[in-house]
């Protein structure tokens, strides 16, 4: 009996060192993701070689293993909203950002994604924004998906706004957007009506221009 | 917001295009920047060490030296480089609180200079890293405990003005302080022996009358014991009432944990007194004398291992109440074991379980003193398992305790250690701090020679003046003499030993007696000079005391005021109008200034340089220091020196 209970006690040690391995394997690939050469990356973005290299840095700096998962995207966003909670809305960006889905954003995602953002075409910016609302990636919003974005966005904002925050809020809001985008009434807004209207509306076209000084 | 993330608020701001399509007013216009600079390298030297870093990783945060304009102060035109004149050691994990927007505590550094460079560099230190944090607090309240034993030391300077009930209750806490108090601890200690001594005696049976069993000591003689008793306990009161009186706070002394055993000590006594004719609760009374043994720990007031042990014992309260519950819970556990195993087995002493608690309790702690016993056979496989259990849970808070006893411990080892080391200390520093004046004073001789010399052409002396200061020392120097020059005053040679006498050129003594001579007009003086017998540089370590003008040449000391007199006190001041030029030297007995020969001296020049000097008129100086002669410092001889 004795015998069994030492041998009993060897095995789990075994396998889970095997289990470790493999672990420790995927975690080193995880680890080593190095983005592609800086003259690629300029190529492919409407960056600038000093500010790619500033980008980087900032990225790096954040997460030295060189992707982000979506926890620390969660993490970092958060940090700039401090009153709301901005974990969903987070998640939405991640997912807009994860263009390969593949769970992590490395440079490369990021900075092209930025490069749309700060630099792209009005066109491509809608185009993006579309990108983001449309959650399940369909090529339809519907009034579900836009009713979550929405609640993300107020979420945003936190308890202590002024006027209080009231649940109809995100709703009414949605129905507003909805009566301005779906020009067919047909209950959802394709790619087309969204860029469409919003090519019309003045607000939107100027506040697209905003961030271009960013970098 | 963290440091890092502040590179990522182009992102936040470019992911806030996500909102634009579903707002529906006008968004504000964005900042922008005025003068956009791209990010530049800046190299911080630090004391010949170069760092460099981005401009944007300092611009992280603008309230500290770095961060701000601040550090434009520190710029340096010619080599383009921001230079800082701090240890570069520190600065490297100030640095690095930049760039990865965490501090650090290295544990190598000392405590002060660290939060030095911190207080330098504009970082508070709340925000060091939950890594370091812990170190850091413990270092930090090791030092301030050290230093709060330094000041404790400087409790026993005596402050001037003291009301009686201060000084009463200085002496009550600092027996050393004065005769008095000393005589009193002493009477107290002896009192508080010799009331245990009778309390203890007082049980022991004495021999007895033959038709009588053993009667205790007590009730043979009691009155003796009763007179004993109460000498002790009048003692103890007017101890109390005393202490009472003098406590700067009432209230606060009253609920001291001394205070409360001084009463409990003699509470007995009188609560006896009023209840001596009572039958019924004789009883309770003798119960009561139970508590004259506390007057057992009035002793802690004169031992100071006492306090220390009763002050380990408070700080490790936490370990203590563990180490009583998890033995309550074992205790309990082993009692009810015990209890089941053996009930089966016949004339079981454990009949119940509270009854086999007193022998869990002696195995737990491996007494075994063998009055219960387990009989049936798993009574004593559970009794086993008791005995070893009990060494374990009670050998676990044990060694907690022990190290808090030690440091404890240690630290008042060292308390002592400092306070009989501090008196060497302070002797050498007051060596170093004479040495430093005579510098300044030598070469303002020095200075005086070369006038001199100008006039006598000597060339002996020139070897002599050779001997250059550097230029701060010269500049420092020269501002003393400034000083000296408004005010009229002279400054004075402090020497330890040696008995040296001082060739003076004539112009040097003859000034100085002028001086004094104006001086004397001002009536606050002359009472002090003509009773002087002292030596002058009591007046300027008095005067010292009260000014401590920090100055900038550590070799400078606060005691060197400005102030003259004359020792010619014997032969009055009225002579001085003539020009006694006599320079003046001291002999060993400083005590009293006698005037040498003017033969022994090689007084060098014989010419005088015409130091014409106006009477002074009534000069800002504060007289008070010349009011008082305190008692010279008799290892310190003095010789005089003026200047013009």
């Amino acid at each position: 009996m004795g015998a069994l209970m030492v041998i009993f006690s060897l095995q789990p040690k075994q396998r889970s060192k095997t289990r470790d391995s493999v672990e420790d394997e995927l975690e080193l690939s995880a680890v080593r993701h190095r983005p592609e050469g800086l003259e690629q990356l300029e190529a492919q973005t409407r960056f600038s070689r000093k500010e790619l290299q500033i980008l980087y840095r900032g990225f790096k700096n954040e997460c030295p293993s060189g992707v982000v998962n979506e926890e620390t995207f969660k993490d970092i966003y958060s940090q700039f909203f401090p009153q709301g909670d901005a974990s969903t809305y987070a998640h939405f960006l991640f997912n807009a950002f994860d263009t390969d889905h593949n769970g992590s954003v490395s440079f490369e995602d990021f900075v092209m994604g930025l490069s749309i953002l700060l630099r792209g075409t009005i066109q491509e910016k809608l185009n993006w924004a579309f990108n983001l609302y449309d959650i399940n990636k369909d090529g339809y919003i519907t009034k579900e998906e836009m009713l979550d974005i929405m609640k993300a966005i107020y979420d945003m904002m936190g308890k202590c706004t002024y006027p209080v925050l009231k649940e109809e809020t995100p709703r009414q809001h949605v129905e507003v957007f909805f009566q301005k985008m779906d020009k067919n009434k047909d209950g959802v807004v394709t790619i087309d009506e969204f860029i469409d209207c919003c090519q019309n509306d003045e607000n939107i076209m100027r506040s697209m221009h905003l961030f271009e000084n960013v970098l | 917001m963290a440091a890092g993330v502040a590179a990522w608020l182009p992102f936040a701001r470019a992911a806030a295009i996500g909102w634009m399509p579903v707002a529906n007013l006008p968004m504000p216009v964005a900042p922008t920047e005025k003068n956009k600079r791209q990010d530049e390298l800046i190299i911080l030297n630090v004391s010949g060490r170069r760092f460099e870093t981005w401009r944007n990783t300092l611009d992280r945060y603008p309230d500290t030296l770095l961060g701000s304009s601040e550090k434009e102060f520190f710029y340096n035109e010619e080599t383009k480089e921001y230079f800082f004149d701090r240890d570069p050691d520190v600065f490297r994990s100030i640095l690095n609180f930049y760039r990865t927007g965490k501090l650090h505590y290295p544990r190598y550094e000392c405590i002060s200079s660290y939060e030095e460079e911190l207080a330098f560099f504009g970082i508070i230190p709340e925000i060091i890293g939950d890594c370091c944090y812990e170190e850091y607090k413990d270092r930090k309240r090791e030092n301030a405990e050290r230093l709060m034993d330094d000041q404790e030391d400087n409790k026993d300077a005596k402050l001037p003005n003291m009301t009686f009930r201060e000084t009463m209750w200085r002496a009550f806490e600092n027996p050393h302080t004065s005769t008095m108090a000393l005589v009193f601890y002493y009477v107290t200690g002896f009192f508080i022996a010799v009331s245990v001594i009778t309390n203890v005696v007082e049980t022991v049976p004495c021999g007895s009358s033959p038709n009588q069993k053993e009667v205790p000591c007590g009730e043979r003689y009691t009155v003796a014991f009763f007179c004993m008793d109460t000498a002790c306990v009048m003692i103890f009161t007017v101890e109390y009432l005393m202490r009472l009186f003098a406590a700067p706070s009432r209230y606060r002394f009253m609920r001291s944990v001394m205070s409360i055993i001084d009463v409990v000590a003699i509470l007995p006594y009188y609560i006896g007194l009023v209840m001596t004719d009572n039958e019924d609760v004789s009883g309770a009374f003798v119960t009561l004398r139970v508590f004259r043994v506390f007057r057992i720990f009035k002793f802690s007031r004169h031992s100071q291992g006492l306090r220390i042990l009763g002050y380990t014992l408070k700080s490790c309260a936490s370990e203590l109440g563990f180490l009583l519950f998890s033995l309550t819970m074992a205790i309990i556990i082993f009692a009810t074991v015990m209890f089941y195993a053996e009930k089966g087995s016949s004339s079981s002493k454990f009949t119940s379980i509270p009854a086999s608690f007193w022998y869990t309790i002696v195995t737990m702690t491996t007494l075994g003193y063998g009055d219960m016993v387990p009989k049936t056979i798993a009574g004593k496989i559970f009794g086993s398992i008791c005995s070893l259990s009990g060494v374990l849970v009670i050998a676990l808070p044990v060694p907690v305790i022990v190290s808090n006893f030690s440091r404890i411990y240690h630290q008042n080892q060292r308390a002592d250690k400092r306070r009989a080391q501090k008196k060497a200390r302070l002797a050498r520093i007051r060596i170093t701090k004479t040495e430093g004046s005579n510098a300044f004073l030598h070469s303002k001789r020095n200075g005086l020679f070369n006038e001199a010399l100008e006039f006598t052409n000597s060339t002996e002396e020139e070897q002599r003046l050779s001997k250059s200061t550097s230029l701060l020392e010269s500049q420092h120097h020269h501002l003393l003499h400034c000083l000296e020059k408004t005010t009229y005053k002279c400054h004075i040679f402090f020497y330890d030993s040696l008995f040296v006498f001082l060739p003076l050129p004539a112009s040097l003594s003859l000034s100085c007696f002028y001086l004094e001579a104006g001086l004397q007009n001002y009536p606050s003086r002359s009472p002090s000079l003509s009773s002087q017998d002292g030596v002058t540089g009591t007046c300027c370590s008095r005067r010292s005391k009260k000014h401590h003008t920090p100055l900038p040449n550590a070799s400078a000391p606060a005691h060197m005021q400005p102030l003259t007199h004359t020792h010619t006190h014997q032969q009055g001041l009225q002579e001085l109008s003539t020009i006694h030029i006599q320079p003046l030297s001291t002999s060993r007995s400083s005590l009293n200034m006698r005037v040498d020969d003017p033969a022994s001296l090689n007084c060098q020049s014989s010419q005088i340089t015409t130091a014409i000097i106006s009477i002074p008129t009534p000069p800002v100086t504060t007289p008070e220091g010349d009011a008082h002669l305190p008692a010279a410092p008799t290892h310190q001889n003095v010789v005089k020196v003026s200047a013009l």
